[in-house]
């Protein structure tokens, strides 16, 4: 018992000391408090300059308008499907002489203290107008979280975040191209959590219904149509260097994907699943990116796709099992050599993998190919300003049998209105 | 019974202690406010600095590093007035952190506390890199320091209401030496009162209004646009109209362009810390303008 009350004792002794304290501390919060207020009013005698905008105009959401054009000189048919790759995408995304490129539209502002909104229409060459990105996401869900919903690009990778106008080169990689037809986008749920670390640790969720290939925007059932899961870790090594890694998971059920292949049309249904890593370096002396700075960057990925794959659709069609492995890479540094002014070099490669192929197939679908797509870019670009960029382009294509190419492209790439920051 | 009574003993305390001695975590934008958050709060904070001096304030790189930084932190300290619109919107959103977000008491703008120079009549991209509040450089009147402390000091014991003495005790032994300091050091001043200079970019007008000295030209045609060859000689030309007695560039700077025109026109290039520890002599605040009046001295021989 006598124990107990000391322990009583022991327990409010801190409390009774805080008591003695209390008196002073008021006193000195209050003249806290009394500061506060004499600063903000000294805030708003000095902002007089700084009214904000009345009416209609004061809730204007950021508006973004990228512009670019390109030309292009080469001589083979870029439509001839990369070898080994006849069932993938070859959206290569450019053509001979001067052509309009891509101009992308963008509008974000905060929908109300919880939900921000961004939406970015890409305004086609042709005409077309497409829904690039259109997502709410949250602002306050606090602990790391961070939810989007809607139609945004998948954040697996590295390269497939980032839109057109930050390329580092005129195209995407090659095994973008064939892997996730340049840009992977997905409508869906993206939930992405960064862990409460001295270093960079983030992990990210996708459910969706798979829109963007290999998904096969599947309308057929009420579950998701694919999924992907990613972790990306980063951190600074002193001042000058910085770095991020990650892997990345994609899974998703194919159905009735149609591919002009082999003369005829064809199509797949099966399992496809890819897994990537990635990495990037960052250099710049003192961290002073401005003056110079290098970057490398590179990832790989590999996927596997296992199902039926039917000959002739149109014609006299002939199913049958289909499986393959496929991997592809590349490998790119950028230097900014002086302010304004960079250099940067790529090399591709793909492996079309041994095909296992049913052997109602096997006379029309080969199953191997004795060739190693490959392609080398080099690139320099003169930018007078953030906002302007003017490059010149050179590559070296050996991505098709006997139709190795040279191909010369000169860009611009500016952009007006707000520019909010790029990602790293 | 007695051992779970102790256990529950040593929780309380655990917790009670915490709040004491739990110090606020703070990101800062640039080394000056770093420095003054630490003035402020001495072993009651623990300050990550996202830039050096050594680095363009205006380009800094949204590394993974500094969002991880943000995701823990309870309070930003920025200069704001645009000056970090290219990464810390990014940091921001990416922290998941929202009570650091705009407009939260952990966000802390210090150009609001200050009245800004060179507020913009018209704000058009064709005229460089502008600032639609003003030049964000305002860091470089001491005078500046005063109001913004007060601010940050405020806003230091709103966030850790249990350190509110702390924060008003050091802000007040901060106000008395920095108001010596300014005195000392507008007294070792003058004679830069009335001399003429040249400036790389447009980042000093805080500075030469406080000292009272004259810009001349500037060696960017337009803000944030490297010099051109074409400038410069222009620049030079107008030199024998209007003469200056050095040429100013911070210590992220190229120091090129700035040389160039010393050596042609037979001034003196003059490279300042910008920020604490922008150079060896600038390793706090005080050092910092010990280190940029002693140059600017140095400049007139």
């Amino acid at each position: 018992m006598i124990r107990n009350i000391f322990i009583l004792l022991a327990l409010l002794a801190p409390v009774c000391a805080h008591a003695a304290v209390e008196d002073e501390l008021r006193s000195l919060r209050e003249q806290m408090q009394q500061l506060e207020l004499r600063v903000q009013q000294a805030g708003h005698d000095s902002s007089t300059s700084g009214h904000p905008a009345a009416g209609d105009n004061s809730f204007n959401p950021a508006i973004s308008l990228n512009l670019s054009g390109i030309y292009g000189s080469f001589s083979q048919n870029p439509e001839v499907a990369i070898t080994g790759f006849a069932l993938s995408p070859n959206d290569h995304g450019y053509s001979r002489s001067f052509n309009l490129g891509e101009s992308e539209l963008g509008i974000s502002a905060n929908i109300d203290p919880q939900f921000r909104g961004v939406a970015t229409f890409a305004l086609e060459a042709g005409g077309g107008l497409g829904v690039e990105n259109a997502y709410v996401q949250t602002t306050s869900l606090g602990n790391g979280f961070n939810l989007k919903m809607g139609r945004f690009f998948s954040g697996l990778g590295y390269l497939n975040e980032q839109h057109a106008h930050y390329w580092d080169f005129v195209d995407q990689p090659l095994v973008y191209r064939t892997f996730w037809d340049n840009q992977l986008g997905e409508d869906g749920l993206q939930l992405k959590w960064l862990a409460p670390t001295d270093a960079y640790i983030e992990l990210g969720a996708e459910v969706g219904r798979g829109r963007g290939h290999p998904g096969t925007d599947r309308q057929d059932n009420n579950g998701a149509g694919a999924t992907a899961l990613y972790a990306h870790l980063g951190d600074d090594l002193g001042v000058s260097h910085s770095w991020r890694a990650g892997v990345s998971l994609y899974q998703t059920k194919r159905v009735d994907a149609e591919a002009d292949a082999f003369d005829v049309k064809n199509s797949f249904s099966g399992d496809s699943r890819s897994t990537g890593v990635d990495f990037v370096w960052k250099y710049a002396p003192n961290g002073n990116s401005t003056m110079t700075n290098f970057k490398l960057q590179g990832e790989y990925f590999q996927r596997r796709e296992d199902g039926m794959l039917t000959y002739d659709t149109e014609g006299t069609p002939i199913p049958d099992s289909y499986s393959v492995t496929q991997s592809g890479w590349y490998l790119q540094s950028v230097y900014q050599f002086m302010p304004r002014w960079r250099a940067g070099l790529r090399y591709d490669q793909l492996n079309s993998g041994n095909a296992e192929v049913g052997t109602q197939l096997s006379n029309y679908v080969p199953a191997s190919y004795q060739f190693t797509p490959t392609r080398s870019t080099l690139m320099f670009d003169y930018s007078p300003s953030e906002f302007s960029r003017l490059r010149l382009q050179l590559t070296q294509d050996n991505s098709r049998e006997e139709l190795s190419d040279n191909l010369l492209f000169m860009q611009y790439v500016m952009s007006l209105g707000a520019h909010g920051g790029h990602r790293f | 019974m007695n051992k779970y009574l102790i256990i529950f003993n040593i929780f309380l305390y655990g917790t009670l202690a915490l709040p004491a001695h739990a110090a606020l975590n703070i990101f800062s934008c640039e080394p000056e406010w770093a420095a003054l958050a630490q003035e402020l709060a001495g072993d009651q904070a623990s300050i990550y600095a996202a830039t050096t001096a050594l680095q363009d304030p205006h380009h800094v790189e949204a590394r993974p590093s500094l969002i991880a930084k943000a995701r823990r932190a309870q309070m930003v300290v920025c200069t704001g007035a645009e000056l970090e619109t290219g990464w810390l919107p990014v940091i921001l959103r990416e922290s998941g952190n929202p009570d650091i977000a705009e407009g939260k008491p952990g966000y802390f703008e210090a150009a609001h506390y200050v009245s800004m120079l060179e507020v913009p009549s018209r704000v058009d991209r064709a005229d460089g890199d502008v600032h639609a509040a003003g030049n964000p450089h305002i860091q470089l009147d001491a005078r500046n320091f005063l109001p913004i402390a007060d601010a940050l000091a405020a806003r230091m014991s709103k966030l850790d209401p249990a350190n509110s003495a702390h924060y008003a005790q050091r802000l007040q032994s901060f106000r008395q030496n920095w108001q010596t300091a300014i005195r000392r050091w507008e007294a070792q001043a003058a004679p830069l009162r009335g001399q003429s200079v040249l400036v790389q970019h447009r980042a000093y007008p805080y500075l030469l209004n406080w000292l009272g000295l004259k810009q001349v030209a500037e060696l960017e045609a337009k803000p944030g646009m490297e010099p051109s060859a074409a400038h410069l000689a222009q620049v030079l030309s107008q030199l024998q109209a209007k003469p200056a007695r050095m040429v100013l560039h911070a210590a992220y700077q190229d120091g090129k362009p700035s040389a160039w025109i010393a050596q042609r026109a037979r001034l003196n290039a003059v490279e300042l810390a910008f920020s604490v520890g922008g150079n060896a002599q600038a390793k706090d605040l005080y050092g910092l303008f010990d280190d940029t009046i002693a140059r600017l001295l140095a400049g007139l021989k």
